[in-house]
């Protein structure tokens, strides 16, 4: 081993504590590189080998009532590479030991051979067989919320009809990889399942011999789906036909596509942060050392080491540093990157995971710190080259210093001589300063961006559920029904006020945008579910036009006063013309308003109830389910207050994951930079402290110079933090807002609060461990040498 | 004669370096009284900056005792030592040890502000000579200047002693006499006790009294008839 290499190890092994706190910051970076964009790789791998192994459609339509003869005409259609033509029914489920209802969706797979898509993967047991009533596969959650396997019993109410059935298989779609029930704000495993049963039996049970109102499409690679749609469109007109469309407005794919974004997003903004923290952190502790070592450097040239040599050595010591980070990083990254990707296998339904080992991915993220630490060093590493033999033998010059806050007498007498020098040093050196204030920032700035959603989502929840949708369930019907159901549900055991609606499905045009969404019919005076303005008052709908949310609003670029394009889904495509009178706040899917009675006159076949939503004595909540297990016209029922726990639950554990992912991550950050900040003020200002000791100065007063510097710096830290938070957090609301959910942008005054708190608390505590060394100064030694 | 200021008794210091014993003193005795000039001299490693460091209080003892007044340093806590040094020692050192980060003025005002009865920065910077020179940095003076400067901020609070630790060691002929007369006109004025450890042994001759060092131990005292003005000092 080279003398120089002999003396990078020594070097290595007397700053550890440096070393380490900066390795642990680039660390950060790399783990967040490689479970970030290693999960994303992963879940993306496992969707498509899912997706193509079990032949998911890409192209989706749904029917009241289409006989299956038409298939000929849809196989006829170019591209096409598979069709399934099912019948797909929502089912009220009564399960033993639970008092509410579930609720399901019951979807036919054919007698005999697999389906053409959305075939099944079979985790166990044997799928139904023709001629043995009442038996379902069952998807996989729903099977293991309540411990069902094959052979298992339970009770459904399919059209009306109580029937008991019998689980054969347990099963996983394609289709329901992420199944959510009516009204579910996150899946509920335990009251939301998927059944699969032979068409023949379906046929049966829901009046549908010789018909389907669902079909799956699948289509060769490479073919326009948009063509496919309009054909199938044009197909199922006369049928019902409530508008095709392609697998982006798939319910579980564009969830999981959501999550694949955020994912993604999360690999493009987090590791930069560390990346830069770590090539400041390098540069602060290299230009250091090299100061350190100038007579070294000097005696080295002299001997005959060239510059180059010289300065690959410190190159060497930074790609160390750089290389203890990325193993630790790599090494964590691994294991968290595993543990995630299987979680998100449990959250969405995969039958397998595709762990994706990329190499690559190690080789980037190496390559990333490699070049941001070497970029870190550039600067000191050019002074070495730069630095003459015989200037470097000589000490450095002085400090030049400016005559800031400078005076005499009472001019400054605010501030003491120590606190002068504080600041001073603060300005000698302000790119030092700004940028250790700045990577400072960075740790306020992610903990107010973690911490931010849970303010955000408290106040979507009081939005949501306190607010607007204040029912306590909502029962759907089969299919329309005259306003004297209201009555007959306003009779139900434990109804306190029940509540009509009416919904019906319509693609919504502005110009060349459109989509398709849900007009929802408000009766007056409803205050369970109520529409609210942008400040979340409650409006009531005027006599005619739409009361647009807000979101649906930006995306179709409509504004109170335009006169928006309806195409009535459910009336063979009719177009109407309707103004857009108000704009309203929605959170959850995209759904567009009217007064009841300005729908009924809009869609023109007197007045009809979709459903009923209901206040309920919760004295009698058990009698009201039983009722509605009773009730045929009853197609599912929403319960708003389950979905409330249900929702509270999965967002904390959620959050509580993240937050204290996020809080290691900006406690390290903070560490990393404020101990080492402190380590080299302390090393260039040993000498002064020590004279400071030495004319009588306590141990406390001499701290208070760093201390001072330091807590400038923090303070600095924590206005920029809350704007790069803000920043951040704005970010991430308009990142994750899709059709179907949305974060309202609201951090509470106490998130800042914290986030401060968390960092001062982690500086003062980085700040105390230098402190110690303050108290060690060597006085003596200190006086009798130059620096 | 008046009580000493000083009073060392068999002053021996050890320091341990792993298995080595490095005998710094071995038993020095000598008593200081007030107002006197006394010169230290002596080779390198010959014990006198250790015994200056024990009394003004930076350094501990291995044995014997230090008193300064009644006041026992030998067995004083590291609190008690920053007091003492705070209320009643000044120091000058070859290298200054002035403050980067403040000007002359602010130099010296450090110990000002600290101080019981102080004077002010101005009068202490006139002391030396150098009132012209308040609002410059360290960084802008010379090695002379910056030496008068670090004296006005030992004498600024006006303190019983001065150990100055080869206050010309870093300096000319001409400006070591410069900063030799603003040390004689403060002992003169203020009456202060004042240590001075020196290699040049041409200073001797402004002391009163001069100690040799040899291995620890004062291998001779000398007491100076006749002293001379710094100006006429031979370097």
């Amino acid at each position: 081993m080279s003398m120089l290499d002999r003396k990078l190890l020594r070097d290595l092994a007397r700053l550890w504590a440096q070393v380490l706190a900066i390795a642990l910051v680039m660390a950060c970076g790399v783990a967040t590189i490689v479970i970030a964009v290693g999960a994303y790789r992963s879940l993306e791998e496992t969707r498509s080998v899912f997706y193509d192994r079990y032949r998911f459609a890409n192209v989706f339509a749904a029917a009241t009532r289409a006989p299956l003869h038409l298939m000929e005409r849809m196989t006829s259609l170019g591209g096409v590479s598979g069709i399934e033509l099912r019948v797909v029914r929502p089912v009220l489920l009564d399960i033993i030991g639970m008092v509410e209802p579930g609720t399901g969706v019951a979807v036919s797979i054919p007698d005999r051979g697999e389906p053409a898509v959305n075939r099944l993967y079979l985790r166990t047991g044997r799928l139904p067989e023709p001629g043995r009533a009442g038996e379902v596969a069952v998807t996989e959650p729903f099977a293991a919320a309540h411990g069902m396997q094959p052979g298992s019993r339970f009770d459904a109410i399919l059209n009306g009809r109580k029937m008991t059935l019998t689980v054969t298989a347990i099963v996983l779609s394609p289709e329901y990889i992420y199944a959510m029930g009516p009204g579910d704000m996150v899946p509920d495993q335990r009251r939301f399942g998927v059944f699969f049963m032979l068409r023949s039996a379906m046929e049966g049970l829901f009046d549908m011999k010789g018909a389907f109102n669902d079909v799956a499409i699948r289509t060769q690679r490479g073919v326009e789906t948009a063509a496919v749609i309009d054909a199938v469109d044009a197909i199922l007109k006369p049928y019902g036909g409530t508008g095709a469309h392609e697998r982006a407005d798939q319910m579980s794919h564009a969830f999981l596509d959501n999550e694949l974004t955020q994912l993604r997003g999360m690999a493009m903004v987090i590791p930069p942060v560390f990346l830069f923290v770590s090539a400041f952190l390098v540069n602060m502790i290299l230009s250091r050392l090299i100061a350190l070592e100038r007579e070294q450097i000097g005696l080295l040239k002299a001997i005959g080491y060239g510059p180059m040599a010289i300065a690959w050595h410190y190159a060497k010591l930074t790609l160390a540093i750089g290389a203890i980070g990325v193993v630790i990083g790599a090494a964590a990254g691994n294991w968290t990157g595993r543990a995630m990707t299987r979680l998100y296998g449990e959250f969405f339904s995969f039958p397998f995971l595709v762990f994706r080992q990329s190499l690559d991915l190690y080789a980037i993220a190496a390559g990333a710190t490699a070049l941001a630490a070497l970029a870190g060093a550039a600067r000191a590493i050019f002074s070495v080259v730069a630095l003459p033999a015989a200037v470097a033998m000589q000490p450095p010059a002085p400090t030049r210093y400016r005559s800031l806050l400078s005076g005499k007498g009472g001019r400054l007498k605010m501030f003491s001589q120590l606190t002068i020098m504080a600041l001073r040093h603060l300005v000698r050196w302000p790119v030092r300063t700004l940028l250790t204030a700045i990577g400072t920032s960075l740790s306020v700035a992610l903990l107010v961006t973690a911490l931010f959603s849970t303010d955000s989502i408290d106040y979507m929840i009081d939005a949501v559920f306190f607010r607007a949708e204040r029912q306590d369930a909502t029962l759907s019907f089969a299919q329309g029904l005259s306003p004297r159901a209201l009555q007959s549900v306003a009779a139900m055991p434990g109804v306190m006020r029940a509540e009509p609606y009416r919904a019906t499905a319509a693609v919504l045009r502005n110009g060349t945008r459109s989509r398709r969404l849900a007009i929802v019919g408000v009766a007056p005076g409803a205050g369970l579910s109520r529409v609210l303005d942008v400040n979340l008052q409650a409006v009531e709908p005027p006599e005619t036009g739409l009361l647009v949310s807000d979101y649906a609003a930006e995306l179709l670029g409509l504004r109170i006063g335009d006169r928006a394009e309806v195409e009535l889904l459910e009336q063979a495509g009719r177009v109407v013309f309707v103004p857009v009178t108000a704009i309203v706040s929605s959170y959850v899917g995209l759904t567009v308003y009217m007064s009841a009675e300005a729908l009924d006159r809009l869609l023109a076949d007197g007045p009809r109830l979709s459903g009923v939503r209901v206040a309920v004595d919760p004295a009698r909540t058990d009698e009201l389910y039983a009722a509605v297990k009773q009730t045929p016209a009853v197609a599912s029922i929403a319960l708003q207050g389950v979905s409330r726990r249900r929702f509270r639950e999965t967002i904390e554990t959620n959050m509580s994951m993240m937050m204290t992912t996020y809080m290691v991550l900006a406690i390290i950050i903070t560490i990393g930079v404020i101990y080492n900040s402190a380590r080299i003020q302390l090393s260039e200002r040993a000498r002064e402290l020590a004279s400071l000791r030495v004319l009588g100065f306590t141990r406390a007063e001499v701290s208070s110079v760093l201390l001072i510097e330091l807590g400038a710096v923090v303070a600095l830290a924590q206005p920029l933090g809350w704007l790069f938070g803000y920043l951040f957090s704005w970010l991430v609301v308009v990142g994750f807002a899709t059709d179907l959910f949305r974060i309202p942008f609201v951090i509470n005054p106490s998130t800042f609060a914290i986030a401060s708190l968390v960092v001062l608390a982690t500086a003062a505590l980085s700040a105390l461990i230098v402190r110690r060394r303050i108290d060690s100064l060597d006085l003596i030694s200190v006086l009798k040498t130059r620096e | 004669m008046a009580a000493p200021i000083f009073s060392c008794k068999d002053v021996a210091k050890v320091y341990r370096s792993g298995d080595v014993e490095v005998h710094a003193l071995r038993g020095v005795d000598l008593d200081l009284y007030e107002g006197e000039m006394a010169v230290l001299l002596g080779p390198s490693g010959s014990g006198k900056s250790t015994l200056l460091n024990i009394i003004g209080g930076l350094d501990q003892a291995s044995s014997g005792t230090v008193h300064f007044r009644e006041q026992e340093l030998t067995a004083c806590s590291e609190r008690e030592l920053t007091r003492y040094r705070r209320d009643h020692v000044g120091f000058v050192f070859q290298f200054y040890n002035l403050i980067p980060s403040l000007t002359a003025w602010e130099n010296v005002a450090l110990v000002t502000e600290i101080s019981k009865n102080p004077m002010t920065p101005d009068e202490a910077l006139e002391m030396v000579g150098l009132k012209d020179r308040t609002a410059h940095f360290p960084a802008q003076l010379s090695g002379g200047e910056q030496q008068r400067v670090a004296i006005a901020r030992a004498i600024a609070k006006r303190p019983e002693v001065l150990l100055c630790d080869e206050p010309t060691g870093a300096l000319d002929s001409k400006t070591g006499i410069i900063v030799l007369e603003a040390l004689s006109r403060i002992n003169e004025e203020l009456n202060t006790t004042m240590a001075i450890i020196t290699h040049n042994a041409g200073i001797r001759q402004i002391a009163h009294r001069v100690f040799s060092f040899r291995d620890g131990r004062i291998v001779e005292a000398q007491v100076n008839e006749t002293r001379s003005k710094p100006a006429e000092v031979t370097w």
